[in-house]
């Protein structure tokens, strides 16, 4: 199957910087790291084996994404306050005019600006010759490994947003009761096509 | 989900090496088949049984011409019953095809089903006791599929049961190609071998630790039952009211100790009737239990009025698991089940060995390629700063708990003050002391092949799984758990659930980079066609 490197290397090159961000347990991890360049210009399927590697960062479009849908929630907890003000001026607490809206806002701006950040920057995977690691989680972290060869099928899925951004979501379903799919969003769509490709042609050549 | 990846082989040209297939091939018929004939006779006789009991309700209330109503409804169900057993037999159809095995049912909306070969997990046989008088067994061909999405035939004649067994198993073979030499020698039963069997004796200690209460659900569904159909109401106030009154007046008139007496003697009988319940259960279930490995996998029968026959292969078991009860440990007994995708009757995972001691299990565990965790087992605790947190949860949780009790009742009632706050607090000091047992019993260890987790403090239970058959390994940390380092482990795992929760940060990674070690270097097909699991 064709190297996703070469086959289009533009949106790659472009996309995914891989980041060092490593897990906190990094230090903790027995086998630590091989020194590995932090910045790689694609996943390298051929890449040695070491889970606690820098993770490739998603499309910079999927932080848009998650920061439009920051947006709405922002919005509709800035209206909640302002009409929960109105309410209480109308019944006339002893509140002045502005209180609760300015909390709402406060939260509503932490939501819009700060949470997209965070998340963004605590997700990534890593693709090794054989496996998929996927992170996850700002509060909840979660780290996940899938080897190819425990692969049923893959979906690459695009919303009408993921669309318009040109990034897509792939999904790894496995037989296992738990993690029956595990996602990965936020890939580009090219990548998430080629992403697939590469590993479901790992997946024949070990059934071979 | 067997052989997911592979596309299904064209059988006439695209498997070369097994060229005439020598069962299949003059097996194979393409036109449709009904199922026996004598099915609508068991339906006719089902329906009979079905009508029995609304028909003696309806003659005995409904007075003098009530035997006459009675019989005249009882009469109807039993036409109504065999006129749609005869229906459900016209339209019923399968079709035994080159690739896939095809129903067709359905009297007003017609339904039709095919299943490759490739994707029956097992074929099992179950005779209930009517179809059994018949000589007739109904077919369930597992998917996996979950849902009770599986594809089953009632009644076949046993030979013919017998015979789709067979042929299933033969085209799964050729379908795969890889057995083709030994298709024949492998497929035949003769060479099985008995792994487990149980005597009467053997049934009749295990009905001593099976005590039931069933029994008296039952009943109260029969008064529930009769109460819909007849007219008296069981629950009638005024005449519970008038019982009790001149029941009470006799309850006074004894004394003290007859009264304890009394209650005694109706505890006694109590047990009784659960002791006999749970001993009649288990000789229903478990009667003629044998185990056997055949060339094809593991074969279970049992029951005594309905008798099952189930087989499963040998690389379905994707883990087993040990329980065992409170009583029944002290006396060394335990159950044995595998884990699998296939269902067995509703249950998720197939118990093997209901009643048997660690070392009847220890062989047939060894057999399905699983070792018992042996003395020399690392075994590892959860961290103890994750018992601490959960110590602390559950202890908070109860002084909350008594916080607000003692509010209420200072307010409320201030007598009672000291007990609302004292109770919760003695909760609160059990379940702390609880945690402390069970992280202390809850442990894991990683042997050369296998992961196994054993936990309970007063009845263990002891889960093994292979590492090559696990499917995915994540590492989880809540915002408690990632400022006091550690984490959980999940396993995927086909058909349960294997979890190892708390542990320290490098353990969890450790665990996680040598369980996929041994899972990545081999794919989810050769774990299908591989008989045995590799060491």
């Amino acid at each position: 199957m064709s190297e996703p490197g070469t086959d289009d290397p533009k949106p790659m090159q472009r996309q995914e910087q891989a980041v060092g961000v490593p897990p906190r347990s990094a230090s903790a991890s027995p086998w630590g790291s091989t020194g590995e360049p932090a910045v790689t210009a694609s996943p390298r399927f051929a890449g040695p084996v070491d889970d606690s590697d820098a993770l490739t960062r998603l499309h910079p479009n999927y932080k848009l994404l998650m920061r439009l849908g920051a947006l709405f929630a922002g919005l509709f907890i800035l209206v909640l306050g302002i009409v929960a003000d109105g309410a209480m001026q109308a019944a006339e607490f002893a509140v002045p005019f502005g209180i609760v809206s300015g909390i709402a806002l406060l939260l509503a701006l932490f939501i819009i600006i700060r949470v997209p950040n965070r998340r963004y920057h605590t997700r990534g995977y890593q693709v090794s010759s054989d496996r998929l690691r996927v992170v996850r989680g700002y509060l909840w972290r979660s780290d996940t490994i899938v080897p190819f060869g425990r692969v049923q099928h893959i979906d690459v899925d695009q919303g009408p947003m993921e669309r318009a951004l040109g990034i897509a979501t792939m999904t790894l379903h496995t037989a296992g009761s738990h993690n029956a799919s595990i996602k990965l969003p936020g890939l580009g769509h090219e990548l998430a096509i080629a992403m697939r490709e590469e590993i479901r042609s790992h997946i024949k050549r070990e059934a071979l | 989900m067997s052989a997911a990846d592979l596309p299904a082989p064209v059988p006439a040209s695209g498997v070369p090496r097994a060229a005439p297939s020598p069962a299949a091939a003059p097996q194979t018929r393409a036109e449709p088949q009904r199922t026996a004939p004598l099915s609508v006779l068991v339906g006719t006789l089902q329906s009979a049984q079905g009508a029995i009991l609304p028909s003696i309700f309806l003659g005995i209330s409904s007075g003098g011409a009530g035997v006459l109503v009675g019989l005249g409804v009882g009469f109807a169900l039993i036409v109504l019953g065999t006129l749609f057993a005869w229906l459900s037999w016209r339209r019923l159809t399968y079709t035994i095809g080159a690739q896939d095995i095809r129903v067709e049912r359905g009297i007003f909306s017609r339904s039709a089903r095919s299943v490759p070969y490739e994707r029956i997990q097992d074929v099992s046989l179950e005779q209930a006791l009517l179809p059994r008088l018949f000589g007739l067994v109904s077919v369930k061909f597992e998917t996996g599929a979950g849902g009770g999405e599986d594809l089953s035939l009632a009644y076949l004649a046993q030979s013919e049961g017998e015979r789709l067994r067979q042929l299933v198993r033969e085209q799964r073979n050729t379908a795969n190609g890889a057995q083709s030499g030994s298709t024949d020698a492998a497929t035949r039963d003769d060479d099985s071998r008995a792994l487990f069997a149980m005597g009467p004796r053997r049934l009749f200690t295990f009905g001593l630790f099976e005590f039931s209460l069933a029994v008296f659900a039952v009943l109260a569904g029969l008064l529930q039952y009769a109460d819909n159909i007849v007219d008296f109401d069981l629950w009638d106030r005024d005449r519970i009211e008038a019982f009790v009154a001149a029941n009470t007046g006799f309850l006074e008139a004894l004394g003290r100790s007859a009264q304890i007496a009394g209650a005694l003697a109706g505890l006694i009988g109590v047990f009784l009737i659960g002791s006999l319940t749970g001993m009649v259960r288990v000789f229903l279930r478990e009667w003629g239990f044998t185990l056997e490995r055949t060339p094809r996998g593991f074969r279970r029968r049992r029951g005594l009025l309905t008798r099952t026959d189930v087989v499963m292969p040998i690389h379905r078991v994707q883990g087993i698991a040990i329980g065992t009860g409170l009583v029944r440990y002290r006396f060394g007994w335990h159950r044995l089940s595998f884990i699998s995708l296939a269902q067995d009757n509703g249950a998720s995972s197939h118990v093997v060995a209901p009643f048997a001691t660690l070392e009847e299990i220890a062989p047939i565990a060894r057999t399905a390629g699983f070792e018992l965790p042996g003395e020399d087992a690392d075994w590892r605790r959860a961290s103890g700063r994750y018992l601490l947190d959960g110590a602390l949860f559950d202890g908070a949780m109860f002084l909350i708990a008594a916080v607000i009790a003692g509010l209420a009742t200072h307010i409320f009632a201030p007598e009672w003050r000291d007990v609302a706050i004292g109770v919760p607090i003695v909760l609160a000091g059990l379940s702390i002391i609880a945690k402390a047992l069970a992280w202390r019993f809850h442990r894991h260890a990683l042997d050369a092949y296998q992961v196994m987790v054993r936990k309970g403090v007063l009845a263990p239970r002891v889960q093994v799984a292979t590492r090559l058959k696990l499917h995915s390994v994540e590492v989880a940390q809540g915002p408690i758990a990632r400022l006091r380092g550690y984490a959980h482990l999940y396993c995927g795992q086909a058909g349960g659930a294997f979890s190892i929760p708390g542990i320290p940060v490098a353990r969890a990674y450790e665990l996680r980079a040598k369980i996929i070690e041994t899972i990545a270097a081999t794919d989810f097909s050769q774990l299908e066609s591989q008989s045995t699991p590799a060491a």
